[in-house]
């Protein structure tokens, strides 16, 4: 037996001030469908009831009902009039308390949702049996979408290489000497976030910043390998800003949004020169002028870089400005601390709740605006090329409070990453793609030798040149081993998929990265270079070892020291592993959310990607976030707030707010189940990584959409986590992040379910042509997919789409062959 | 080399907060992989006390790449363990033997108290980098074109050496003086070796070495264990550019 509601706003109601719930109640099996509804209007000054289309929808009368189905359908009509006094008592103090003044569309929504989910939960004259079957959350299938949220993307009009100007001209400023009057909350510290917060604080705001580490410059972006994008064109290989901006765009499949791309490509150009006075010690030729390399996806070199560190570097380098601040008194920063929820006062962001990692304390800090800047979601996957600590909980927690998250199918797999070797594993780890300007990737072109290697019978270095299938080269001539991640990707994947993978793990997952052609040809250049015109092959191939130590040094013995193996004399063996997320908060072109006052930016906001990101542009959007966009339109939304003066943390939203935060961490610690939160991380690991990973189906999207659920279930009902909450306590951190990860991948799931197609790193198996390449539908999906959260369920999230424009470029293929 | 399973015993650290005692506890662990890497080990240990309902080991880490820094166990007396050049979550499990007892113990210096069993507080060196550590530079973007003043490509890359500090503590957990000098020597000389650090390049110094004194942080006595304990082989020569740059500010300095 069935029960289900939807609800949602009328079609057709276009009044602003204006808001019509409905709600069904359907009951159904053996094909016979009974049904419902009633519907009320509520305005701003009075609202308006109708009965509904209860009594006619079905003549119960002609149907051959079994006597059980007729009482349950009795039941459902007594439960829908009880919803409705409930309603109507809740519209009536609504409405007497005046409250609703100042609600804004969200609000609204929101408050109606809340009423409707206790009507139906617990109303008070239920019966045994209407109780039982609208209790079951399994029974709640569809939500149709409140189309009251107007997805906005406020990109400024004029031609696309004005748009910025013309934006910086028109908004609103707010005077130096009214700067210090106004708080501003900067969560992250990787480049957006240390960045931010350093011109935040410089402009003479009063800035309070947090992170998770016991120090900013450990935030992620330490990590980064390869190097940084921008349109300089030192190397005079025809870069301009047009093609950086054609690049990403296309790089990302064209599921990003014109305007911000073309911005990201416009300030890039500042950031080298910003990074380069601060000290940044990028590497330079021997002119003393700065050097590039070349990424995938690109046929140009504009890549900046610092030997294989340029994320420490530029992290170093906001840091610094960061510290500056902080010393200068202009940035209070604490660390060990962990976001736990956004207040939202009047519908604004207004502060945030955290822990104190140390010892357990829950504060409240409130302020005139929230940036947000925490970082992807890879993590999701248990093993991904993350930080430990990485995580979405600052994200999820805006989005359960109102703010959309777009794309979360839209994850990046690196093709070059070390394999997985064993079950203990805790983390992957990615050797640059800056290696693919100089291994060649391939794999034994027959079955029985990859079988040989993975036995240990054959070394790589024994396989002839012409058994070695080079397939990227062989598959696209254009671009070769430089073409984008996504495509490497899953090139290697088909080639293990059918039985040529070399690593001896559980599925044989390997590929060879191989540099003995490059030592050879850079050997012979070097020599030849030292007058040197016949050169010995020992000769050469020290040299050439030579020049690519001095190149990728620190990745091969990072490489040799998790794998033991020596990459000057063997090949490295690789394989994808989950990297980077496209998908994030929606964010419009001033990077708000669609919670006013709540800013996001760096990895954690969707913005500037699509369905894929090119190498080294996340560290460049990250800095240009930071640096040149949120300063300005930050002060655009605070100039309304000069008069607002600071901003109590004794309000009623404060003090809910942290009493929600200390239910969640008391109902966590008193589970006392059997399982720790590794055991159920590393499952939901699992689920996504065979089916919401590389390729995914509907049959297997499905199926983790139940099996999440099922798991997170059971997490809520059996983890155990040993310690106490008024304390440092890493696996109370851990299963709190795990709690919101549990949720973020089920909508994963529901969000890849959605597009039917193939784009980027989005590969539905039942949309790609003859050669396996993606299959995208610009009719039906050329859209942003932002998502609004109703419950820990993420069937019931509702879909708001932003349908993307492409004025300045074609829309074509994506084409690298 | 194929991997294979050693049983360790472990003699761990164990300290509820700053202010409780602490003592070093035992632990045995069986079937560790050699391919594991030493934190994975750990992990490894913590299941199991979870399982057992014991309290886990806290101990800091992030990265897990050796480049964040926040990795800090001192391992058989050393800090990082027995390899030199790579950080303690670069050490893999190959390098110990079936049977083999290993000690684990925080940093140790007056400047890091301990803040729960192997973790300890850095934020001094944060202080120090707050006092000087940086290029007084607005974040306007609107400076010189990057390529405006070329920079010789030995000194970017000395420059860049220096600059790959990653705060870990590592040298001063090694050194009897616990002197923080190669960490305060490498963010120098970052600056000192650059033409954009020069302008202020004598404040700097001063008020760097200021901070590490007021943290608490012993002298230098030129025992060099700190470059051989680095793990990303920041070297002595360093500490001489500091110290060349300190004596001439001192000579120089208006203040
Ligand atoms: C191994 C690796 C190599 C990469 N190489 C490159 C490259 O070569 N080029 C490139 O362009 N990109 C690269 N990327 C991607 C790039 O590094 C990241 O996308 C980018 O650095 C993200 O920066 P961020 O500022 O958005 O977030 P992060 O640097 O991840 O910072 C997140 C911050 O948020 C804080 N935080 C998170 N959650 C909370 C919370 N709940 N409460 C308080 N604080 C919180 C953290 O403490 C941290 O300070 C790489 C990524 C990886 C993983
Ligand atoms: S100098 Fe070396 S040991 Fe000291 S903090 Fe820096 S990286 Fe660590
Ligand atoms: S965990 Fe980052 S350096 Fe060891």
């Amino acid at each position: 037996m069935n029960v289900y509601y939807t609800y949602g706003r009328v079609k057709g109601d276009s009044k602003k001030d204006e808001q019509t719930i409905y709600v069904r109640l359907f009951y159904g099996r053996n094909k016979i469908q009974v049904k419902a509804s009633t519907q009320l209007t509520i305005r701003k000054h009075g609202w308006n009831f109708k009965k509904g289309e209860d009594a006619d929808v079905v003549d119960l009368a002609k149907k051959q009902i079994p006597p059980q189905d007729l009482e349950n359908f009795k039941n459902i009509k007594q439960r829908l009039s009880d919803i409705r006094v409930h309603l109507k008592n809740e519209f009536r103090k609504l409405m007497l308390s005046r409250e609703h003044n100042s609600f804004s569309q969200i609000q609204w929504n929101d408050w109606a949702r809340a009423q409707l989910g206790s009507a139906l939960f617990q109303g008070q004259k239920q019966t045994e049996s209407t109780t039982k079957f609208l209790r079951k959350r399994e029974n709640i299938r569809r939500i149709e979408p409140s189309s009251s949220i107007n997805l906005d993307a406020k990109t400024p009009e004029g031609p696309i290489d004005a748009k910025w100007t013309n934006h910086k001209n028109k908004m609103k400023l707010v005077a130096p000497n009214n700067r210090p009057k106004i708080d501003v909350i900067v969560v992250g510290t990787g480049l957006a976030g240390a960045s931010a917060a350093a011109s935040l604080g410089e402009m003479g705001y009063n800035v309070k910043c947090f992170c998770f580490q016991d120090s900013p410059r450990r935030a992620h972006s330490i990590a980064a390998q390869g190097g940084i994008n921008a349109a300089k064109n030192y190397q005079n290989d025809g870069d301009s800003i047009y093609r950086l901006f054609y690049d990403t765009i296309k790089g990302g499949d064209y599921r990003s949004r014109e305007g911000n791309v073309y911005r990201l490509a416009e300030v890039s150009v500042s950031i080298i020169d910003q990074c380069v006075a601060q000290g940044v010690p990028f590497a330079r030729d021997y002119g003393g002028l700065l050097d590039n390399r070349s990424f995938g996806g690109v046929q140009v070199r504009r890549t900046f870089y610092a030997a294989g560190q340029t994320g420490q570097q530029l992290l170093l380098g906001a840091y610094s400005a960061l510290s500056r601040q902080i010393g200068l008194g202009r940035v209070n920063m604490y660390n060990r601390h962990e976001m736990m929820d956004v207040v939202k006062i009047d519908g604004k962001a207004r502060g945030i709740i955290t822990r104190n990692l140390v010892t357990g304390d829950i504060d409240r800090h409130s302020a005139h605006a929230v940036v947000i800047c925490t970082g992807g979601y890879g993590n999701v996957y248990f093993l991904s090329t993350n930080a430990m600590g990485s995580n979405a909980s600052a994200a999820w927690k805006i989005h359960k409070k109102g703010a959309l998250f777009a794309n979360p199918c839209f994850v990046q797999i690196h093709p070059t990453c070390i394999p997985v070797h064993g079950t203990n594993q805790s983390k992957l780890t990615l050797m640059s793609e800056s290696l693919r300007n100089s291994g060649r990737i391939w794999v034994p072109k027959n079955k029985e030798d990859a079988e040989a290697i993975r036995d240990g019978k054959l070394k790589p270095t024994e396989i002839p040149e012409e058994e070695r299938d080079y397939y990227l080269e062989r598959r696209y001539p254009a671009f070769g081993n430089l073409v984008p991640r996504d495509v490497a990707s899953r090139a290697a994947k088909e080639r293990c998929d059918v039985g040529h993978g070399i690593e001896a793990n559980d599925t044989n997952e390997g590929v060879y990265l191989d540099f003995a052609t490059e030592i050879k040809t850079k050997g012979k250049q070097v020599a030849f270079a030292q007058g040197d015109k016949t050169p010995t092959e020992e000769k050469t191939i020290e040299l050439g070892k030579k020049w690519v130590e001095e190149k990728y040094g620190n990745l091969f013995q990072m490489y040799q020291q998790i794998t033991d193996e020596n990459p000057y004399e063997t090949p490295m063996k690789i394989y994808p592993a989950v990297h980077y997320s496209m998908g994030g908060v929606w964010v419009d072109y001033n990077l708000q959310s669609t919670i006013p006052g709540c800013f996001v930016a760096g990895e954690a906001n969707f913005s500037d990607h699509g369905a894929n990101r090119l190498g080294a542009s996340a560290l460049m959007q990250g800095l240009a976030d930071g640096y040149f966009v949120v300063p300005f339109t930050l002060a655009n939304y605070l100039a309304d707030d000069i008069r607002t003066g600071s901003i109590s943390t004794d309000s009623k939203e404060f003090v809910d707010a942290e009493n929600e935060v200390k239910s969640q961490i008391n109902r966590l610690m008193n589970i006392k189940g059997t399982n720790s939160v590794d055991y159920f991380h590393k499952k939901l690991g699992v689920i996504m990584w065979n089916k919401v990973g590389m390729s995914r189906n509907k049959e297997g999207l499905q199926s983790a959409i139940g099996e999440i659920q099922v798991l997170r279930e059971a997490f809520w009902k059996d983890v155990y986590i040993p310690g106490d909450a008024d304390e440092m306590n890493a696996e109370l951190e851990k299963a709190l992040r795990v709690a919101d990860l549990m949720e973020l991948g089920q909508l994963m799931a529901v969000d890849a379910l959605n597009r039917n197609e193939s784009c980027g790193g989005h590969f539905r198996e039942e949309y790609q042509d003859e050669e396996g390449e993606t299959l995208r539908d610009d009719v039906n999906f050329k859209y942003v997919a932002a998502w609004e959260y109703v419950d820990a369920d993420a069937r019931n999230s509702v879909l708001h789409k932003e349908q993307l424009k492409y004025e300045s470029i074609k829309i074509a293929d994506r084409n690298y062959k | 080399m194929a991997a294979k399973n050693i049983d360790i015993i472990l003699k761990v650290w164990r300290q509820k907060n700053t202010n409780a005692k602490g003592k070093i506890e035992t632990y045995e662990l069986s079937e560790v992989s050699t391919d594991s890497s030493f934190l994975e080990m750990l992990d490894q240990l913590n299941e199991k006390l979870i399982g057992e309902k014991e309290t886990p080991i806290t101990f800091d880490h992030d990265c897990r790449e050796g480049i964040c820094g926040s990795c800090s166990l001192y391992i058989d007396g050393r800090a990082h363990g027995p390899q030199t050049g790579n950080t303690t979550c670069q050490l893999h499990m190959r390098s110990f033997n079936n049977g083999d007892t290993i000690y684990i113990e925080p940093w140790r210096s007056k400047a890091f108290p301990i803040i729960k069993d192997l973790m300890v507080d850095r934020s001094a060196f944060d202080r120090i980098q707050q006092s000087g550590g940086f290029v007084s530079v607005n974040t306007s973007g609107n400076t010189l074109d990057a390529n405006a003043i070329p920079i010789t490509k030995d000194d970017a890359d000395k420059s860049f050496e220096a600059a790959t500090c990653i705060g870990c503590g590592a040298c001063v957990a090694s050194c009897k003086n616990s002197s923080a000098m190669l960490f305060v020597g490498a963010k120098v000389s970052q600056y000192s070796l650059l033409p954009q650090g020069q302008v202020e390049a004598k404040n700097r110094v001063q008020n760097m070495v200021r901070q590490m004194d007021k943290e608490g942080f012993g002298n230098c006595t030129n025992t060099g264990a700190c470059e051989v304990e680095c793990p990303k082989g920041i070297s002595l020569e360093n500490i001489a550019r500091m110290n060349r740059d300190f004596l001439l500010s001192n000579i120089s300095s208006d203040k």
